[in-house]
C-alpha cells in the first residue's frame, strides 16, 4: 500500500476536479464524494501507516526525475517515513471530519459545493506537502495550501473583514515565503539537490560552510514562521477566524498552520548542523509562545482565544524543535524532536475539536461573543463535554493526549532554565484561558437571555465528528506513553529505540501547573471570588496592552503598510505626471505629425496623382479629335505610317531593289498627299454639317 | 521582273489611291481587289524569278483569290447592311465610332 501512497493526496484532487467541473449543481452528491474521498484516503493512510510501523520506520522513496541536468536533479516523488506517516493520519483523519461537519455547519450555504471543493483541494495540497520527497515539490505544496487558505479565509467574501483577513494572511505569510524561496536558492546552489535525503547527507558532510547553513536553516525557517504564524508574522492567523469555522479547524488549527513545524521537523539536519540557527528557532517559538498566550487571556471572542493559543502551541514546537537542533548540536541528549512531533498530532486533534466545538457553540448562539454566552451546558450536551475534554487535553491533564505530548515539550526544555520557566508559564496561561473560555462559555447564568433561549445542540452530523476527535484528544497521546518500550518516540526515530525516561517530578509539576491554571479560571469566573474586572482595573495598563494585542496590527500598519503605500502614492504621483506625461506628449505629437503627413499627402502625393490624371485627360482632348470614326481617315494613318517606315528604314535595306522601293515609296506618297488633301478639303469629316453643306 | 514588279507597284497605288478617295462603299472594295491583284502579281513574279523550283507562290495567290472571294462576300454582306441602315453606301456616312 506504501506504493500507492502517492494516491492519498490525489483522491481529494480527484473529488475538487469533479466537483468543479461536473457536479457543482448537486451538493448533496458533492459533499458526500468529497467525503468518500477522504475516507479512502483515511483508510490508506492507516495501511500506511500500519505498514510503516512494520517496517520499524524504514523510509520508503519513489521519485520520478522531472528535470535531470548535469549538476542539477529535481524530482517529484513521495517519501513515507514515520514523519510522513503520522501526519498523513492526522491530515486525512481530522480532514475527514472537518469534511463530515462541515454538511451540518455549512447547511444552506449557497456555495455549499464550492466549500467542499475548496476542501478536497486544501487536502489534496496538504496531503502532497506531506509525502513530497523533496523541498522544491514541499515548496509548490506548501504554496497550493496558501492559496487555499486564502480561499477559504475569503469564502464569505461579501463579507469585507473576511476579504481583509485572507488578504491579510495571503500577503503576511508571503513575506515568511520569501525567505522559504532564498533558502531553496541557496540550497540549489550550493548542494545542487532538493531530495531531502540528498539535502541531509551533504549537510551531514559539511559541504556547506557553517556560516551558510546557519543562513539556510534561518532562511528555510522563515517559511515556517509565516505559515505557522509565529512571531513576528503571527498577526494573519487571528483575523483568519473570518473564515468558516470548519476552515479554522482544519487548516489554522490541525494542518497547514502545522505545515510550518512539519517544515522544521523535516529539515531538522539543517538545524543540528547550526547551533545559531537552532537558537533562533527555539526563542522564536518561546517568544511567540508566551506573547500569544498572554493576549489570549483577554480575548472575548471565542474563535480569536482559539487562535491565539494555537499559535502558542505552535511556538511550543517549534520551540521543541529548536531546542532539540541546538542540544543535538551541542552533543547533548534532547527530546525536543519527538516532543514537537508528538505535540503537532496530539494538538491536531484537541485543537481540531475545540474549533469544531467553537463552531457548534457559534451554530447554537449565532455569536462569537463569549461574553455574551453562559450556560450552555444544559444545552448543549455533546458539544459541551467535548470541548471539556479538549481543554483538558491541552491544558495537560492527565491521563488526556496533551498531557504526555506537552509534558515531553517542558521536558525537553530540561537544561535550559528559562525555556523551561517560560514553558511552565505558558502552560498555567494556557489552562486559564482554555477553562476561562469554557466556564464563561458553558456554565453561569446565561447572560443573554435572548440567545440562550434559542440555543440548540447541533445535528448529528456535527456531533459525531466531535465524538471522534474527542476519543482520539483522550487516547491519541496513549501512543506515547513513556512507559512503551517501542512508541512514539522511537517510531519517528526510525525504529531506534529511542526513550525518554518518564519524569514523575516533571508530570507532578506540570499536573500543578495546570491544575492551578484551571482552579484560578474557576475562582475567577465560576466561583467569583476573584472578580476579573477588579483584576482588569488594577492591571490596567497591561489588560490594554494585550487586548490590543500588543499593537502588533497597529505597528505594522505604521511600520509597514503606510511606508508601503505612501511609496505606492509616490509611484502613483511620478506615473501620473512623468509616465502619463510622456505618453500623452507621444499622443500629441503624433497628432501633429499626422497633420503634417496629412498636408504633404494631400498636396504633394495627390497633386501628383491627380496631376498625372489631368495630363492624360488634356492628352486626350487633344488626340481625340484623331478619331474621325471613318475608315479610310485610318487607311490614311497606316498608309502614312508605312510610307515613313519605308523612307527611313527599307531604303537601307533593300538596296538592290532601290529603284522600284523608291517607285513605290513615291507612288504612295502621291497617294498619301492625295488623300491628305481631301482631308483637308473635308472630305472625311461628313458630320451633319459638312453634309448639309454638301 | 522590273516590269512585273512595276505593274504590281503601279496596280497596287491605284487601289491604294481608289481605297483612301473614294466615296463609295463599292468603289472601295472595288479599289481593294485591285491590290489584291498586285499582292498577286508581286506573289507569282517572285515565284517565277527567285524561288524557281518551288509553287508556293502560285499556290498562296490561288488562296488569296479565294479568301478575297469570301472577303468579297463578306464585304457585300456589310455593304447591304449599310445600305439598310443609312439608306445609302457612302462611306462618309459611316463615322459613327467617332468621339
Amino acid at each position: 500500500m506504501t506504493k500507492y501512497a502517492f494516491l492519498i493526496p490525489l483522491l481529494p484532487l480527484l473529488a475538487f476536479v469533479l466537483i468543479v467541473f461536473f457536479f457543482r449543481w448537486k451538493e448533496k452528491l458533492s459533499s458526500l464524494f468529497a467525503i468518500a474521498m477522504i475516507i479512502i484516503s483515511w483508510v490508506m493512510s492507516v495501511m500506511v501507516l500500519l505498514e510503516t510501523i512494520a517496517r520499524h520506520g524504514a523510509p520508503y522513496e519513489a521519485f520520478y526525475q522531472f528535470i535531470n541536468l548535469p549538476k542539477f536533479i529535481l524530482e517529484i516523488g513521495i517519501l513515507v517515513d514515520p514523519l510522513t506517516a503520522v501526519m498523513l493520519m492526522v491530515v486525512t483523519t481530522v480532514g475527514a471530519c472537518v469534511e463530515v461537519y462541515s454538511i451540518g455547519y455549512m447547511h444552506g450555504d449557497p456555495r455549499f459545493s464550492r466549500f467542499f471543493a475548496y476542501l478536497s483541494l486544501f487536502l489534496f495540497s496538504m496531503l502532497g506537502l506531506v509525502v513530497a520527497n523533496n523541498f522544491f515539490m514541499i515548496f509548490i505544496f506548501w504554496e497550493l495550501v496558501g492559496l487555499t487558505s486564502y480561499l477559504l479565509i475569503g469564502f464569505w467574501f461579501e463579507k469585507k473583514s473576511a476579504a481583509d483577513a485572507c488578504k491579510k494572511a495571503f500577503i503576511t505569510t508571503r513575506v515568511g515565503d520569501l525567505g522559504f524561496l532564498v533558502g531553496l536558492f541557496m540550497m540549489g546552489f550550493y548542494l545542487g539537490t532538493f531530495n531531502y535525503g540528498g539535502v541531509f547527507e551533504k549537510v551531514a558532510a559539511g559541504v556547506v560552510p557553517a556560516g551558510i547553513l546557519t543562513l539556510m536553516a534561518i532562511f528555510v525557517f522563515g517559511g515556517a514562521v509565516g505559515k505557522s504564524a509565529q512571531f513576528p508574522l503571527h498577526v494573519w492567523l487571528p483575523d483568519a477566524m473570518e473564515g468558516p469555522t470548519p476552515v479554522s479547524a482544519l487548516i489554522h488549527a490541525a494542518t497547514m498552520v502545522a505545515a510550518g513545524v512539519y517544515l522544521v521537523a523535516r529539515s531538522i539536519t539543517l538545524y543540528v548542523g547550526s547551533t545559531e540557527a537552532s537558537l533562533v528557532v527555539a526563542v522564536i517559538g518561546i517568544v511567540t509562545s508566551v506573547m500569544a498566550a498572554t493576549i489570549a487571556l483577554v480575548q472575548n471572542d471565542i474563535k480569536r482565544v482559539l487562535a491565539y493559543s494555537t499559535i502558542s502551541q505552535l511556538g511550543y514546537m517549534i520551540m521543541a524543535l529548536g531546542l532539540y537542533g541546538y542540544d543535538t548540536s551541542l552533543g547533548h541528549h534532547s527530546a525536543g524532536f519527538y516532543a514537537g512531533t508528538f505535540h503537532l498530532m496530539t494538538h491536531a486533534f484537541f485543537k481540531g475539536l475545540l474549533f469544531l466545538g467553537a463552531g457548534s457553540v457559534i451554530h447554537a448562539v449565532h455569536t462569537n461573543d463569549i461574553q455574551d454566552m453562559g450556560g450552555l451546558l444544559s444545552k448543549t450536551k455533546i458539544t459541551a463535554y467535548t470541548f471539556m475534554i479538549a481543554s483538558l487535553s491541552i491544558s495537560g491533564i492527565f491521563p488526556f493526549s496533551g498531557f504526555w505530548s506537552k509534558d515531553e515539550v517542558i521536558a525537553s526544555t530540561g537544561g535550559h532554565p528559562i525555556f523551561m520557566f517560560l514553558t511552565l508559564v505558558v502552560a498555567f496561561m494556557t489552562a486559564f484561558y482554555m477553562w476561562r473560555l469554557c466556564f464563561l462559555t458553558f456554565f453561569g447564568k446565561p447572560r443573554d437571555q435572548h440567545r440562550f433561549e434559542h440555543a440548540h445542540e447541533s445535528p448529528k452530523v456535527m456531533t459525531v465528528p466531535l465524538m471522534i476527535l474527542a476519543f482520539l484528544s483522550i487516547f491519541a497521546g496513549w501512543v506515547g506513553l513513556p512507559w512503551l518500550s517501542n512508541g512514539f518516540s522511537s517510531f519517528v526515530f526510525h525504529g531506534e529505540a529511542y526513550k525518554t525516561e518518564a519524569s514523575w517530578l516533571m508530570m507532578t509539576i506540570s499536573t500543578i501547573v495546570a491544575g492551578s491554571g484551571i482552579v484560578v479560571a474557576y475562582l475567577m469566573y465560576y466561583k467569583k471570588v476573584i472578580s476579573p474586572e477588579r483584576m482588569m482595573e488594577r492591571f490596567k495598563p497591561i489588560y490594554t496592552l494585550l487586548y490590543n494585542k500588543y499593537y502588533f496590527d497597529e505597528l505594522y500598519q505604521v511600520g509597514v503598510l503606510n511606508p508601503v503605500m505612501a511609496f505606492g502614492r509616490l509611484m502613483w504621483k511620478f506615473d501620473a505626471k512623468v509616465i502619463d506625461g510622456l505618453v500623452n506628449f507621444t499622443g500629441w505629437f503624433t497628432i501633429v505629425w499626422a497633420d503634417i503627413q496629412q498636408w504633404f499627402d494631400k498636396w504633394i502625393i495627390d497633386g501628383a496623382v491627380n496631376g498625372s490624371g489631368w495630363l492624360v485627360r488634356q492628352g486626350a482632348n487633344v488626340l481625340k479629335f484623331i478619331q474621325s470614326g471613318s475608315m479610310q481617315f485610318y487607311a490614311l494613318f497606316i498608309l502614312t505610317g508605312i510610307v515613313l517606315f519605308g523612307i527611313f528604314k527599307f531604303e537601307l535595306v533593300f538596296i538592290s531593289y532601290r529603284w522600284p522601293t523608291l517607285s513605290i515609296i513615291f507612288i504612295l506618297s502621291v497617294v498619301l498627299l492625295a488623300g491628305v488633301s481631301r482631308m483637308i478639303q473635308g472630305g472625311y469629316e461628313t458630320n451633319e454639317n459638312a453634309e448639309s453643306e454638301e | 521582273m522590273l516590269a512585273y514588279l512595276s505593274l504590281a507597284a503601279i496596280l497596287f497605288s491605284i487601289g491604294m489611291f481608289g481605297v483612301i478617295t473614294r466615296r463609295n462603299v463599292i468603289g472601295i472594295m472595288m479599289s481593294l481587289e485591285l491590290m489584291f491583284n498586285a499582292v498577286n502579281i508581286n506573289f507569282v513574279a517572285f515565284n517565277k524569278f527567285i524561288v524557281t523550283d518551288s509553287l508556293l507562290g502560285q499556290i498562296f495567290s490561288a488562296f488569296i483569290i479565294v479568301v478575297a472571294a469570301a472577303e468579297a462576300v463578306v464585304g457585300l454582306a456589310i455593304v447591304l447592311l449599310l445600305y439598310r441602315n443609312w439608306q445609302g453606301i457612302n462611306s462618309d456616312q459611316v463615322n459613327v465610332m467617332k468621339w
